[in-house]
């Protein structure tokens, strides 16, 4: 590199292109030059703190506005579509854990909804586990949406809700370990139904958590949505319309923000959500602060199901009864010959669901996260592939800010897009 | 007892030759009163109550990295008191996720412009040993591309087996335990590519 | 009006066929039980483009959910899958393509469904389906160098690059313990 001190270009108002482009950010890749803008292309990520994960963005930009905005993807592929193939269903199911791995309980119910319809047990499942998967998802809403807040205001500056919202997601968290012994990966909700029988007590474990968070909730409306530096950062930024939204197949808030109600647990219900009374926030203009807000909205609904629910939770089985496709209690093994055998075949062939194909769509934190698996009639899964929220939602990004925003305001756009690498890349 | 016997840095390096091999954490305790000048002492104390990691969260295992980071966990209070963005300013490498074949590279860009004394843990499952996950667009283990002190066991870890891993580092510190052999050094064609290594 | 046989526990609630028989005479009703009760169609490659038209401006599918494929071991080899929603009716529809040979081409969706760009490149870096028409069709998953197409059934699931030893000759590669 050149002398600095001795550039003459610095004093110049249209200096030389090159030069100028070569004394900035070490970390430019590329150099577009264009003769009449000066275009700089600088590379974000695969390791950023903005992120969230491991995105690449390759941002084109004349001085501090976006020109264009390119995602990079591909740097957390794990194979999950093709390593499910050689594993028996209820194996597969601890892999969808780890695509979404905010709401892995989400992505477990997307995946035994899937397997339900290809055995074709679903109207089979006992009413305490279809309850219990509405308050377990929930739940895990709740605690998604407190991880999206605390790191979308953790990069746009406001540090103290990262640690509010870790304060409550660690009580649902304690809540989970004690269902299914694992924090997050509790691959808990398996075809059938539930993995486990809910621990005693979670009845009034999940009541005081609600007692906790309904005092607490406030809090978070008080740190930023009326603040004057959220509405600097947040309002009019990365703007989409229904017409553009729908076009690129984004789902979830993103979409609600738009103004469009499509809400699957509205509109596709399913394990009994259409027992429960509950609104779906919408946003009018699909910008930054629409979205935070129809999250934020959505938390307090999540509670009303969970309470609904709460109370229609009834005592029974929390598996079906059916030996060829649920485990049988493990005391039973000890004593009875045929509960024996099943087990075996559970655990070494697995069930095998007739040949046929399925597309189960379920409301993720992020949107529609859905599963489309095609069985051949054998103990694996012949394709499996997950549909994921963000993947579409990601495409969209481009359109959020090509032309019409600062460089400040992709990290405020991709935080309030809620991306999760895992599923995107999958 | 003594040190006179046998070379100390032999002893705790002497497991971890090839990619893919677990250094014994069993291995990681001071033996026998390892006899340092007292600079070395005010300097390994020092650096062990200041880890200052870098912010390298790939995937699930960062999300309890970040819950480490929490205020019921709080790494804070073990010297880690912020999470810095440039791997510059960084001594500590917590590799929390899975790494795939695309990232493989960036990881050891990561790690190379760190500048030393550096440390590695290798946070969860995946970054021990691949994981659950054999298969290939993931790296069996991120020992195969970044010399790695302390492995944490877990998927993910539980932040306070996150608080073990970095206590057990911090163990290592103030022994003044050596890094362990950079595979750069004498296999570097795993390093470069990283399924290349694969023996399963 | 017709209903699906074979109602499911959750039907979706589509009942209208969306697309009538006298107007795409080559598309059929695929055979292939669909568990969750979503009609099904199987249109020819040539047929797609007009069929995907259609089902967006006047069934109102507005939405492609998903673009997938599956890769069936004998053939024709792989099948397209495209998931499509229409909002204003709350009804789903699947269209299926078949695809033989061995690297197959067909034209891209992406005028009509600008969401299909990404999809498109995943099912060309995985499966190696070629998109005549795709503004930008490289690799997305996988680094841009890398050989092979993993999803395909004949790719094995440890990857292609794995040195290949006997079970009995346990060689690691690196550097030994000496």
């Amino acid at each position: 590199m050149e002398d600095l001190a001795l550039k003459d270009s610095w004093l110049q108002e249209d200096g030389d292109k090159e030069d100028e482009n070569n004394i900035l950010d070490p970390e430019i890749v590329d150099q577009a030059e264009s003769p009449d803008k000066e275009l700089m292309t600088i590379n974000m990520g695969p390791q950023h703190p903005s992120t969230h994960g491991v995105l690449r963005l390759v941002v084109t930009l004349s001085g501090e506005s976006v020109v264009k905005c390119i995602p990079d993807i591909g740097y957390l592929h794990t194979g999950i579509e093709k390593t499910a193939e050689n594993k028996t269903y209820n194996q597969a199911l601890t892999l969808t854990d780890r695509t979404d791995y905010l709401n892995p309980l989400i992505n477990n119910l997307g995946f035994s909804l899937a397997v339900e319809r290809l055995l074709g047990i679903e109207k089979q499942v006992p009413q305490k586990a279809q309850v219990a998967r509405v308050i377990l998802t929930e739940l895990q809403r709740i605690s998604s949406h407190l991880v999206w807040l605390g790191t979308h205001a953790m990069d746009l500056g406001a540090l103290s809700t990262f640690l509010y919202g870790m304060r409550e997601r660690e009580i649902i968290l304690d809540i989970f370990e004690k269902c299914a012994g694992v924090r997050m990966m509790t691959s808990y909700i398996m075809p059938g139904g539930l993995y486990a029988d809910l621990p005693s007590g979670f009845d009034t474990d999940v009541r005081n958590f609600l007692a906790i968070f309904k005092k607490k909730w406030p809090e978070y409306h008080t740190l930023l949505t009326n603040s004057e530096l959220w509405f600097e950062r947040t309002k009019g930024i990365g703007a989409l319309t229904a017409q553009e939204a729908i076009s690129y197949g984004v789902t979830g808030p993103i979409l609600r923000a738009c103004g469009v109600k499509y809400d699957i647990r509205k509109m596709f219900p399913y394990i009994g959500y259409e027992t429960y009374d509950f609104e779906v926030p919408l946003g009018k203009t699909g910008d930054v602060y629409d979205r935070f807000m129809v999250r934020m909205l959505e938390v307090p609904q999540s509670i009303r199901i969970i309470e609904q629910a709460l109370d229609k939770l009834p005592e029974g089985d929390w598996m079906i009864n059916d030996p060829k496709i649920a485990p049988p209690k493990k005391w039973q093994i000890a004593t009875n010959m045929e509960s024996l055998i099943h087990h075996f075949k559970l655990f070494t062939e697995g069930y095998k669901p007739p040949a046929g194909e399925v597309y189960s769509r379920v409301e993720s934190a992020r949107g529609e996260l859905a599963y489309y698996m095609v069985s051949d009639g054998s103990n694996k899964p012949y394709r499996m592939h997950i549909r994921a929220p963000s993947f579409a939602n990601l495409q969209s990004m481009p359109l959020m800010l090509e032309g019409r925003s600062n460089f400040a305001d992709i990290v405020s756009a991709i935080g309030s897009i809620d991306i999760i690498l895992g599923e995107v890349d999958r | 007892m003594g040190n006179e016997l046998y070379r100390i840095e032999d002893f705790f390096t002497i497991n971890a030759t090839r990619p893919g091999d677990a250094q014994s954490i069993m291995s990681a305790s001071p033996v026998g009163g390892v006899i340092t000048t007292t600079i070395d002492n005010l300097a390994n104390w020092g650096r062990k109550s200041s880890l200052w990691p870098a912010l390298f969260g790939l995937a699930c295992c960062a999300i309890e990295m970040m819950a480490t980071g929490g205020a019921r966990f709080d790494m804070a209070r073990f010297g880690s008191e912020v999470f810095r963005a440039s791997p510059r300013q960084a001594d500590l490498m917590i590799v929390a996720g899975r790494v795939s074949a695309k990232m493989a590279p960036a990881v050891r860009q990561i790690y190379e412009q760190m500048p030393g004394p550096k440390w590695v843990i290798a946070m969860g499952a995946c970054a021990s040993c691949g994981g659950v996950f054999n298969n290939y667009a993931i790296v069996q283990g991120v020992d195969m591309i970044v010399p790695v002190d302390v492995y944490v066991a877990g998927c993910p870890p539980n932040p306070e087996a996150l608080l073990e891993g970095i206590q057990i580092l911090q163990k290592k510190i103030m022994a003044g335990v050596p890094n362990p052999p950079d595979p750069m050094n004498y296999a570097p064609e795993v390093v470069r590519d990283p399924n290349f290594g694969r023996t399963r | 009006m017709t209903p699906t046989s074979d109602e499911p526990a959750n039907p979706v609630q589509n009942q209208e066929s969306a697309l009538e028989a006298e107007r795409f005479p080559n598309v059929t009703r695929s055979e292939m039980r669909a568990a969750d009760g979503t009609p099904t169609f199987i249109v020819p490659a040539d047929e797609l483009l007009n069929v995907l038209q259609h089902l967006r401006d006047e069934a109102r599918f507005t939405m492609l959910e998903d673009v997938t494929a599956v890769d069936w071991k004998k053939e024709p080899r792989f099948q397209l899958v495209y998931n499509l929603l229409s909002l204003e009716r709350a009804s789903v529809i699947r269209i299926k393509v078949t695809l033989p040979g061995e690297n197959p081409t067909i034209a891209s969706v992406t005028a009509l469904f600008p969401g299909a760009n990404w999809y498109e490149r995943e099912v060309f870096d995985l499966f190696g389906i070629t998109f005549t028409g795709h503004p930008d069709l490289r690799r997305i998953e996988m680094p841009d160098d890398w050989q092979g197409h993993p999803l395909r059934k004949d790719y094995p699931i440890t990857g292609t690059r794995r040195p290949v030893m006997p079970a009995n000759q346990f060689r690691p590669v690196g550097r030994s313990n000496s």
